[in-house]
């Protein structure tokens, strides 16, 4: 164990210093991104050098962090709007923010069979409905605009359970713990179980998800290195894998 | 004032009925124990001791995930709500009062076993040449003199209640008037950028806490007195 352990550091420290020139940005990553960002970020190491160190969270919460200071460099939103305020703000680049991603909302069962269409929602034969908040997450507002596009907004709030991320909701569902969830499409990639539907575009605000280098990025070469790589054409293919559309798509 | 908002006023009720119901029922199950534990003399007490201690230790978020399977669908919870045609016990009101119970257990246990120990076997004994059966002496004698105990556990069980978040947060579900405790809604305060809300609930917090620890110094200070 302990030779391992020697071995692994020693090849730690040689690594280091091979990569001596190679650089750190941390980057704050809205949930329903997790998995595409990862591979990206895998990815954009063994093409530059670089490492992003990847922190998941709810878009909201991580505005309110990087407001207050947080050591991100980079910010990959699940909207448009919070980038945006980080620039009036004065805590963002305007000319670095992009839409690189468009999202889109699943409704979501574990079960077979229970999710068709709307028409679920109308029957609403079931206890929970698991969604993410809507004042922090922009999948959760997505999700109240198309229960209020329905009509049902009213109908289905008494069955609502908010997670506080979008991973949280679809953890709800996952767990069983509620039968149906608003999830992200990019979610349920590489899986084909239980029922899903789509939620037509027409029924919410499209999900424009803005990426945007923070001013505490500014001199840091893998920071900008990493938003240039997430308008490549291999980052590209990544996002459109995990089912978002991109910008000029639509 | 406009910021009391029934937001926050619900929150706020619904905290101190979780913790209130809580205490109560942490009351009913931590005496016996308390009890149990001050008097049997097996080598397995300090092993029963210490489990009813694990939540001392354990990150919030272990409790969360075992919680959330053992009240969800395919564990216990899930079927005791089918009782009444529910499918989980998860984000219900019921499942947050399982949650805490287990959660401020160690609080309350711990000063209540303290107190039965420090008053030894001899005023027992006295109640029992007296002709008292140990019902009669564990109430006229044991809980009077435990009282101390009793008020330190109450005290200490009802503010962790009040003051648990990962748990609530992890099994919760954050629904308004059921689940959003005060911890949850100062969370998402924050969260948005609602400092005003976000900052008056954590002011109240401070003083709460506060006064709980003032109160506890004080019951422990007459305590000393009363037994010097």
């Amino acid at each position: 164990m302990k030779l391992f352990r020697t071995i692994a550091v020693a090849t730690g420290l040689l690594l280091a210093f091979a990569e001596a020139r190679a650089a750190q940005t941390n980057v704050a990553v809205a949930a329903n991104f997790t998995d595409a960002a990862k591979e990206i970020a895998a990815i954009f190491k063994q093409k530059t050098g670089h490492e992003a160190v990847l922190s998941f969270g709810a878009s909201g919460q991580f505005y309110t962090q990087i407001t207050q200071g947080a050591p991100f460099q980079v910010f990959l939103s699940a909207d448009d709007s919070r980038p945006k305020k980080l620039v009036e703000d004065g805590l963002a680049t305007a000319d670095s923010r992009f839409t690189y991603a468009i999202g889109k909302l699943v409704l979501w069962s574990k079960s077979p069979g229970l999710v068709t269409g709307e028409e679920t929602l109308k029957a609403a034969s079931f206890a929970k409905l698991s969604i993410c908040n809507p004042a922090a997450a922009p999948y959760g507002l997505a999700a109240v605009e198309t229960m209020k596009s329905l009509n049902l907004y009213d109908a289905l709030k008494p069955k609502l359970v908010e997670g506080a991320t979008i991973t949280q909701a679809y953890q709800f569902v996952e767990t069983g713990n509620a039968e149906i969830g608003f999830v992200a499409l990019s979610q349920l990639t590489g899986s084909e179980a239980g029922s899903r539907w789509v939620v037509p575009q027409a029924l919410y605000s499209p999900i424009r998800q803005d990426a945007v280098l923070l001013k505490t990025g500014a001199g840091n070469q893998a920071a900008s290195a990493f938003i240039s790589f997430l308008r490549g054409p291999e980052a590209r293919a990544i996002i459109e894998k995990y089912g978002y559309m991109l910008d000029g798509q639509s | 004032m406009e910021i009391w908002s029934a937001e926050i006023r619900q929150s706020v009720l619904l905290t101190i009925e979780l913790a209130a119901i809580s205490t109560a029922i942490l009351l009913v199950l931590a005496t016996p124990l308390a009890w149990w534990l001050a008097h049997a003399k097996g080598w397995w007490t300090e092993i029963i001791a210490s489990v009813i201690a694990l939540p001392l230790v354990l990150p919030p978020t272990v409790l969360g995930f075992y919680l959330l399977v053992l009240l969800g669908p395919d564990g216990p919870g899930g079927w005791i709500a089918r009782l009444w045609g529910e499918r989980t016990l998860a984000f219900t009101f019921e499942g947050l009062v399982i949650g805490s119970v287990v959660y401020s257990m160690p609080f309350v246990v711990q000063p209540i076993r303290n107190a039965f120990t420090a008053i030894g076997e001899r005023p027992l004994e006295v109640a029992a040449t007296l002709r008292a059966s140990p019902t009669r002496t564990f109430w006229t004698v044991a809980v009077p003199l435990a009282r101390p105990g009793f008020l330190t556990g109450a005290v200490l069980g009802f503010a962790h209640t009040v003051g648990e978040f990962g748990l609530v947060l992890m099994i919760g579900g954050n629904i308004p008037d059921r689940t959003k405790v005060l911890s949850v809604a100062i969370f998402d305060y924050v969260e948005t950028s609602r400092w005003r809300e976000a900052s008056m609930l954590a002011g109240l917090m401070v003083v709460f806490a506060f006064a709980v620890i003032l109160t506890m110094t004080l019951v422990d200070k007459r305590a000393a007195r009363a037994a010097a």
